[in-house]
């Protein structure tokens, strides 16, 4: 059996009274691109930070690679690379020197720090950037340094917490593009995000947690299944008669009011006598997807 | 982890302070320019502007120049500056700004090896700055060749004691503004007061003692004596008080910097 990469146990963290993280569980295996979603507040950032050993844990247990956290950490942290959310460059060094100093840290060596360095800025394409200040770079190639530092001491896992968050699109893309070919070559990665469809099209599992627990695991398509539809249709201007269609049927669907959420099975007729029926205003037929399960599993309310 | 764990502290620290000499060389120039002209305007000025009003100072059974009594000091007083603005602006900046913390706590290194760091750092630069006054004041005839080269590695242990309570204050301000008071309450009294600008001789019983326990007073009197060959106090005492200082506050630095960053 494949030891774990990382393996939590009934893993708490409290900050005096407030509970952000309230025994999870979840294992990660070698070579695979796990997701970790939820709501602000429900407890991600916290959870990562304990698992390389920034936040120590309040109880529980918690092994990464097989190691004890409490330990271990040096080691843990030594075969890892994280991606911090907010951005941690060093604005006073170039982006060449970036890499370099960082990797001084991981105890790498001047020759071999500076082989690192250029393997990843070709890998992420800043090659003519090198001798930039951090401060005149754009947001996407601040994020592309970042990840190229967490790269830098050739991790075994790499965690990124919200890796594109602020982004535009064209640099979102990118971002995605570098991690699939990450993920071809086999690393761990650990994700936060809250782009639902970066979810779904990045990771092979993932797990959804809310205040602090987890609420649903399991493979993208898998939930979506379970807890949405393969297919949805929302109908704006819903009225009585739509609402005792769908409870007569029992159709799962989502009552918002002025809209409703049907989710259903691929079925023509059903769709065909629901755009006859009852597609006054507007209706709009589409695939299931993962922010549907997202918002179902943790409702549509605003987080403060 | 929520301890101070001393066992964490390797040389592997001497990867940050290699970091913040990368970002001093980048603006060298004025880095270096501040400590060779500070002393010549403060001579130019006491000298020029003073010699009327004050004829000379007794100092330890002495009788010296105003400027000369006073040249030594601004060597103790130009590592207190510099060490302890490092350990508070410049690291409140690093920690809370720019976040290079959070990103170095990423990787093998302890807490308390930055930390350590930060302060080893800040004493280093207090030593180049000191060793840039002497290329001035040697040749000015304000300090004695060799002997004040000696004030090199005094000026880093006085850097490591002013970098230690520096950090120990930024472990615990709310805000980076509210460094003006300890600059105000503290380091503005000590600039004054540390037998730098008169003699202690000159002062009441009650405040000489005060005096005593200011660090700034200790290394003055090193200074000092490296400089002109001439001291009131003990050398051995001196040096015990900067390095007991540097230790306690060391210490207490490395307690509220990991109260402060590690949630």
């Amino acid at each position: 059996m494949r030891m774990h990469v990382i393996e939590t146990r009934q893993i708490v963290k409290r900050f005096g009274r407030f509970t952000a993280v309230d025994g999870v569980s979840f294992q990660v295996k070698a070579g695979e691109f796990f997701g970790l979603l939820g709501p602000n507040g429900a407890g991600k950032t916290s959870v990562i930070r304990m698992i390389y050993g920034f936040s120590p844990i309040t109880s529980g247990e918690l092994e990464v690679f097989g190691l004890d956290i409490r330990s271990h950490w040096r080691k843990i942290r030594s075969r890892l690379g994280v991606c911090q959310q907010d951005n941690t460059l060093d604005p006073d060094l170039t982006v060449e020197q970036n890499l370099q100093v960082f990797a001084r840290y991981f105890e790498i060596d001047r020759g071999r720090a500076r082989a690192r360095a250029e393997e990843q800025l070709e890998f992420f394409a800043l090659t003519n950037k090198r001798k930039a200040k951090v401060m005149e770079l754009s947001g996407g190639l601040a994020r592309r340094l970042q990840l190229a530092r967490a790269l830098i001491a050739e991790p075994e896992l790499l965690i990124l917490d919200e890796p594109t968050t602020g982004l535009d699109p064209q640099s979102r893309y990118q971002v995605w593009d570098r991690l699939f070919e990450l993920k071809k070559r086999g690393l761990t990665m650990l994700l936060t995000t809250h782009y639902m469809h970066e979810a779904e099209s990045l990771c092979d599992r993932l797990l959804i947690m809310d205040h602090g627990k987890i609420i649903s695991e399991g493979r993208p398509r898998n939930l979506i299944a379970e807890h949405a539809a393969e297919s949805v249709i929302e109908i704006d201007g819903a009225g009585e008669d739509l609402r005792h269609y769908v409870r007569d049927r029992g159709i799962r669907h989502d009552d918002l009011g002025e809209r409703m959420i049907l989710y259903t099975t691929a079925n023509g007729e059903l769709e065909n006598e629901i755009r006859r029926r009852f597609c006054v205003e507007a209706c709009l037929f589409r695939a299931g997807n993962l922010e549907d399960v997202f918002l179902r599993l943790t409702g549509r309310e605003l987080r403060e | 982890m929520s301890r101070v764990d001393l066992s964490t502290i390797s040389l592997r620290f001497r990867h940050v302070w290699f970091r913040n000499l990368i970002t001093y060389r980048r603006i060298w120039r004025v880095n270096f320019l501040v400590p060779l002209l500070e002393p010549a305007f403060y001579i130019i000025a006491f000298g020029l502007g003073f010699s009327g009003l004050i004829a000379g100072v007794s100092y330890a059974g002495r009788e010296l120049e105003y400027t000369r009594f006073m040249a030594p000091a601004l060597v103790a007083t130009a590592c207190m500056w510099n060490s302890f603005f490092e350990t508070t602006y410049s690291s409140f900046v690093r920690m809370y700004y720019q976040k290079t913390y959070d990103g170095i706590l990423a990787t093998p290194m302890s807490l308390e090896e930055m930390i350590i760091a930060e302060i080893v750092w800040a004493a280093t630069k207090a030593a180049a700055a000191v060793a840039l006054m002497l290329v001035m004041l040697i040749p000015l005839g304000y300090a004695n060749f060799p002997g004040a080269l000696l004030c090199i590695p005094v000026a880093f242990l006085g850097g490591l004691a002013f970098a230690a309570i520096g950090m120990f204050f930024t472990g615990i301000i709310p805000s980076i503004d509210m460094f003006n008071l300890p600059i105000f309450l503290f380091i503005t009294p000590m600039f004054l007061f540390s037998g730098t600008f008169f003699p202690l001789s000159g002062i009441p019983d009650w405040a000489r003692v005060i005096t005593l326990f200011f660090p700034l007073y200790h290394l003055v009197e090193l200074t000092r004596f490296f400089c002109i060959g001439v001291m009131e106090s003990h050398m051995v005492f001196n040096l015990v008080y900067l390095v007991l200082f540097t230790a306690i506050f060391g210490y207490l630095a490395l307690l509220t910097m990991k109260r402060r960053l590690i949630r």
